[in-house]
């Protein structure tokens, strides 16, 4: 089962945060389709956020489509988020993660590597746009 | 819809000292609501009211639909655990627990052995042998043992340390989940409305915005004994921002919008908000804010037309990173 980390102090709100690491789960296979998310109550206990916190994320995964309440019996995953399949995350996350050793040879810091992520992120949007 | 509480000029004076001015709030059922505001802001003052230990000076109060009062079936529906986590230090929980099933019409003994059990708690040691966490969480059991349908907390985090408060949170948050379980103890589907079931309603005082901001959807925030905000903190979030420009002339904004504090160098203006529609000057840029700006942009403001007392002062100082 799933275990949700909640930042007070990030910017994200708490419920968008749960979301998000459901998601996360989703597309790097940690949850598949049937799973059961844990309960509120499972949550709460575990991250001391308001109950309702939790509703609201589950909500939204349900607006989504991603997940189903099942009266009286939770939450459950219903479909994967839309996006290249399972595997994909992992391959190119093995690739950046070589490349930021290769960067951190280089002796950039944390801060030179993420703008010139940035740097091309931007860039290939303006390609997408052009 | 009316909420679990609801005050309306809710006034406590004693002898020359007014503790409490014209307080009207709401607390919609299912909410976990954080009282906040400076020592001597009236926190305990109201929960004194709401928990029937005091009577106004002036306007009222209903709660659960009724007038707070010292009888047992008004008592029996309402948590109240004061400041100091009033315990007899040399019994054990166990005792404690006997204790409540004689003075309690409704009294859900086992409900505290599970917790407690859960925390790793001894039932069978002098309360006054157990750590400070340890001590918040049976008398917090305890409380929850009455199965009340309101709680009440004064500062239940003050004396705790981060590890403690988090632990005591989490109880919280869950005691709250829980009675919005269904019967096979499984989280209802969410049909309409909000809340997390139909259950406990929790009103909490305390000076700690982050803990706040983690486990209350709700919040009171009292300045020099009168109301400064109310309401739910997402509403809260949305209809505040903090604007920055170069230093310039605030009317304009103070035309559409509110401004709650001003922050002001030689070359930049930081302005709380309180919206009233878009910024459209893009003279300005503009940010959400988060909860302890908003606290703190209200805890300091001069209150026109009230006595301001010295809070501007003091509250400077534990102040915003602006």
């Amino acid at each position: 089962m799933i275990r949700f980390r909640v930042n007070a102090r990030s910017a994200v709100p708490p419920y968008q945060q749960i979301a998000q690491q459901v998601r996360q789960a989703l597309r790097m296979g940690v949850l598949t389709v049937g799973d059961q998310l844990p309960s509120v109550r499972e949550v709460v206990a575990a991250t001391a956020i308001n109950p309702n916190t939790v509703l609201k994320a589950y909500r939204d995964l349900e607006r989504e489509g991603l997940v189903e309440a099942r009266s009286g019996h939770g939450t459950f995953v219903r479909a994967r988020p839309p996006g290249p399949p399972p595997g994909t995350h992992s391959r190119l996350g093995r690739a950046l993660t070589a490349w930021v050793r290769q960067a951190r040879a280089a002796g950039l810091d944390d801060e030179a590597i993420e703008s010139l992520l940035l740097v091309a992120l931007q860039a290939q949007d303006e390609e997408e746009i052009a | 819809m009316t909420g679990v509480i609801e005050t309306s000029g809710l006034t406590k004076r004693y002898r020359r000292v007014t503790a409490l001015s014209d307080c009207t709030i709401s607390v919609p059922q299912g909410r976990i609501s954080g009282l906040v505001g400076e020592n001597g802001a009236g926190k305990t003052t109201l929960l004194r009211l709401l928990a029937g230990l005091a009577a106004p000076t002036e306007g009222r109060a209903t709660v659960l639909g009724g007038a707070p009062r010292q009888d047992l079936a008004y008592l029996a529906e309402i948590g109240f655990l004061a400041q100091e986590i009033p315990l007899y230090r040399r019994l054990t929980a166990q005792e404690h627990i006997g204790f409540g099933a004689h003075l309690n019409p409704r009294w859900d003994g086992e409900s505290v052995r599970a917790r407690l059990a859960g925390l790793k708690i001894p039932l069978d040691r002098p309360v006054g042998a157990l750590s400070g966490g340890q001590r918040a969480q049976v008398a917090l059991a305890l409380t929850l043992a009455k199965r009340p349908a309101l709680l009440l907390l004064d500062e239940p985090l003050a004396a705790l340390d981060p590890l403690a408060r988090r632990d005591f949170l989490a109880a919280l948050a869950e005691a709250v989940a829980a009675k919005g379980d269904s019967e096979e103890g499984v989280e209802r589907a969410w049909g309409g409305g909000r809340g997390a079931g139909g259950g406990l309603t929790v009103l909490l005082s305390s000076h700690l915005i982050a803990d706040i901001e983690r486990v209350c959807d709700h919040l009171i925030l009292l300045a020099g004994s009168r109301v400064q905000l109310c309401g739910d903190i997402d509403t809260l979030l949305a209809q505040h921002r903090v604007l920055t420009g170069p230093h310039k002339d605030t009317t304009a904004i103070a035309r559409t919008h509110a401004i709650v504090r001003e922050d002001s160098t030689a070359r930049q203006t930081t302005l709380l908000v309180k919206l009233n529609g878009p910024v459209t000057d893009p003279a300005w840029a503009v940010e959400e804010a988060n909860l302890e700006e908003i606290v703190l942009g209200y805890m300091s403001q001069d209150s026109p037309g009230h006595s301001a007392g010295p809070q501007t002062a003091r509250l400077s100082a534990v102040g915003g990173e602006r």
